[in-house]
């Protein structure tokens, strides 16, 4: 089980990587402005992420205003580069629903987007399943590489690298929307709280408690 | 006196800083501490500490604005809303990055201490006289004897949870109750320790972080939030605002400058002796002297030396310090992210209550007694047990009502963890003055140049390989070694640069921490190492500073510092 294939958030011991922020695709071209999401495109993402986590005894993902953040990141945390990709999802969004059902995003019903959404998860997969062959050096080739790039290695290079990473590292939009509808959901106070368990102040720490089937620790 | 003269003057408030003004103060001296940043008042200004995730926009996540503002910063973790503000400006602090070189930097009061991972090993004897043995570079001057008693002291104040394991690499010392393990973990330390004969040890991380309350230091035990770098409301991790400085400020000796950027030691040749420091006021930009029979610096490791390198310019070229040719020199770091990762089948019963601020520690084990590999010294490794989240693939949901239930409960049990390698002094990992680049204030700023040497670079080989095997041992499947991007830097463990020895010709400070070149100067934060060991610095900073200002002190009652 190779878990970037599926989100690329957290590696166990080296912290996250998101899509945006601090990823290897974070070179830093800031500066020009983001196009701003309508609110078309709000309620548009928000049926999206309710497709992929909808309320059920428990609350869904409108309800944790996923919609308002995944703009709100896309705008704010994303690369132009990717931002552009996450864009051309959207418009992507509503030419496959036409093609497929001759009907607006909006307008398909929940059997039919839960159809679609599937599909285009399948192939967000292929697609990361085929990136993370591509990407992924076996230890042993990484401890090569380091040894070989040190002597040349000065800040400046170290971007240009970060920036050839970025170009043709650029994951499947559909990748970026099932992350950001995961990540924003559960690190929700609804999502943390009613779905998951959240304990602000625990006052100890039991490292060998009984599991009975409770929700997970948010954190 | 006149109102700008002090017994004593430490320049810097991070964690070694902190405990000079404590131990000065403490022992009646007039003390005036120096910060060049803002000041953080404790509790009172931790302004995130009572956040939770959803209350930041971003959910802590870096905007592209923060990336473009901290170009350095953004190379790693640190860089994120909860410790925003919490991080040296880039713009008007630049450096020079011959080699590319991660310097995170914590321009306020107290420094770093705000934000470090708290994790406090001793050095062991084997680390003090390794330099000797293989010849390299030059002999510590002190020996763990010298040390140990101020381990004890440091420790005792502070407050270090951990247990007493009798392991001659990593000596034992006045610990608090271990924060726990958990049982994963717990069973993974009895197979390492089958498995390899007992002669590799899991134990609990030794960390700052107190698990019973100082009422003494108006201090809470640990609630086990797990938010230290958000500066703790409880002060239950030690920190020169939860630690020090109330017990500095406490003694009425002490007067706290901030915004105070020492620009130079001012420098009398003819008593051979520094008379004060020069301080630009970082707010207006004005000129102030100040003077004292004493000076400790303790202004982070490469500032320390910045200051050396601007300071009796008139008398060395290259500074205060500079006549041995070795100031600025021997750069050392904490060389790290090799490790592995694996799933640990069922304990599906068993989950934990709690956030920990630690984890379990694998002492160093190669090189050691008889065994002589393709490198020397050798590495610790830093880890934890844990079950996944929501952050995990489920491969048979995609989408849909199951995959939200699948992931609202716990997964099974990922354990990892990544090793910490001792890197070598050498002579031509070096900081130096860069006049053509300017800070805000129109100093000039510092250029490094440092890089992994071949030693560091198959002990790296070592460091996935036998994680990967301990894993393995533990219980582990689908073990995996990782490495990681690793710059120098990016440990935060800057070491060396202006290093003890027993010579002045070919080291900076003596076996006091004294510069050689001026005996009222002493030096106690990481610029003072002569060696790096692989263990976290921070406690052996703690208490080579109580070390030489007990040193000091004496010397000034009976007059050899004037």
């Amino acid at each position: 089980m190779n878990r970037r294939e599926l989100l690329k958030l957290i590696a166990l011991t080296t912290g996250t990587a998101m899509i945006g922020g601090k990823s290897l695709f974070a070179f830093s071209d800031a500066g020009q402005t983001s196009q701003p999401f309508s609110s078309q495109d709000v309620e548009r993402l928000d049926e999206l992420a309710e497709t992929i986590l909808p309320r059920t005894d428990t609350p869904g993902a409108k309800d944790a205003g996923v919609g308002v953040f995944m703009a709100l990141f896309v705008s704010d945390c994303y690369t132009p580069s990717e931002r552009e990709v996450f864009y051309f999802g959207l418009a992507q969004l509503e030419a496959r629903s036409r093609a497929s059902y001759q009907l607006d995003f909006m307008a398909l019903s929940g059997e039919q987007r839960l159809e679609l959404i599937t599909e285009l998860d399948r192939e967000a997969m292929a697609h990361a399943q085929q990136q993370a062959r591509r990407e992924q050096p076996t230890p042993a080739e990484a401890l090569t590489a380091e040894t070989q790039t040190a002597q040349n290695q000065t800040a400046e290079n170290q971007s240009s690298q970060e920036h050839a990473d970025s170009e043709e590292a650029l994951p499947h939009y559909f990748t970026m929307m099932k992350q950001l509808t995961l990540f924003g959901f559960f690190t929700s106070e609804v999502g943390a709280t009613e779905v998951l368990r959240y304990e602000a102040v625990p006052g100890r720490y039991d490292g060998c408690a009984p599991y009975n089937g409770e929700p997970a620790w948010a954190t | 006196m006149p109102d700008n003269h002090y017994d004593a003057i430490v320049v810097g408030s991070g964690i070694s800083g902190g405990w000079a003004a404590k131990e000065l103060t403490e022992k009646g001296l007039k003390v005036l501490l120096l910060e060049r940043g803002r000041n953080i008042e404790h509790v009172k200004d931790y302004h995130n500490a009572d956040k939770e995730a959803w209350d930041y926009p971003h959910r802590n996540e870096p905007t592209q604005e923060m990336i473009a503002k901290f170009p350095v910063l953004k190379r790693d973790y640190p860089l994120n809303e909860a410790t925003m503000g919490m991080w040296a400006d880039e713009q008007a602090n630049p450096y020079v990055e011959e080699k590319r070189f991660d310097w995170f930097r914590g321009y306020h009061v107290g420094g770093r201490s705000l934000l470090w991972g708290r994790q406090s090993y001793r050095l062991s004897p084997t680390d003090f006289e390794a330099n000797q043995r293989e010849g390299i570079a030059i002999d510590w001057p002190i020996r763990y004897e010298d040390i140990a008693p101020w381990y004890d002291y440091v420790e005792r104040f502070a407050g270090i949870a951990g247990t007493q394991e009798g392991l001659d690499i990593l000596p034992d010392g006045e610990f608090l109750p271990p924060i726990p393990l958990n049982c994963v973990e717990e069973d993974a330390a009895k197979r390492i320790k089958e498995a390899f004969g007992g002669q590799r040890h899991l134990i609990h991380s030794r960390v700052a972080n107190i698990t019973q309350p100082k009422p003494e230091q108006n201090r809470v035990n640990c609630q086990y939030r797990n938010k230290c770098w958000l500066g703790c409301p409880y002060g239950a991790y030690f920190s020169t605002q939860s630690a020090t400085l109330p017990a500095a400020v406490a003694t009425g000796n002490l007067t706290l400058r901030p915004f105070s950027i020492v620009s130079q030691v001012l420098y009398d040749k003819d008593r051979q002796r520094a008379r004060g420091v020069e301080v630009i006021d970082a707010e207006t930009h004005e000129t102030h002297e100040y003077t004292a029979d004493v000076v400790f610096l303790n202004a982070s490791t490469f500032n320390t030396t910045w200051i050396l390198m601007n300071s009796a310019t008139d008398v060395w070229e290259g500074g205060l310090g500079s006549s041995s040719g070795e100031l600025g020199h021997n750069v050392m770091d904490h060389h790290f992210r090799c490790g592995a990762s694996g799933d640990v089948e069922g304990y599906l019963d068993k989950y934990y209550f709690g956030r920990r601020p630690a984890g379990f520690y694998i002492p160093r084990f190669r090189n050691v007694g008889d065994e002589q590999r393709n490198y020397v010294r050798g590495f610790g490794y830093q880890g934890a047990a844990s079950r996944q989240g929501w952050d995990r693939e489920i491969a048979e949901l995609n989408v849909g009502a199951d995959l939200k239930q699948g992931l609202s409960q716990p997964g099974g049990w990922r354990i990892g963890m990544t090793g910490f390698g001792e890197m070598l002094p050498d002579h031509d990992n070096r900081i130096s003055l860069d006049h053509s680049v300017r800070d805000k204030w129109g100093l000039p700023v510092l250029s490094i140049n440092v890089e992994l040497k071949q030693n560091e670079y198959d002990m790296r080989r070592d460091m996935v390989q036998d994680a990967v095997d301990l894993l393995e041992a533990a219980g582990g499947k689908n073990v995996k070694g990782d490495v990681g991007d690793y710059a120098p830097g990016m440990g935060i463990h800057e070491m060396g640069t202006a290093r003890m020895g027993r010579d002045p010709k070919t080291s900076v400070l003596n076996s006091h921490n004294q510069v050689w070149d001026a005996p009222n100067v002493f030096v106690t934060d990481g610029a003072c190492m002569t060696s790096s060991s692989c263990v976290n610095p921070s406690l052996t900073y703690m208490a080579l500073t109580a070390r030489a200002v007990e040193y000091a002190v004496e010397a000034l009652k009976r007059g050899n510092l004037s």
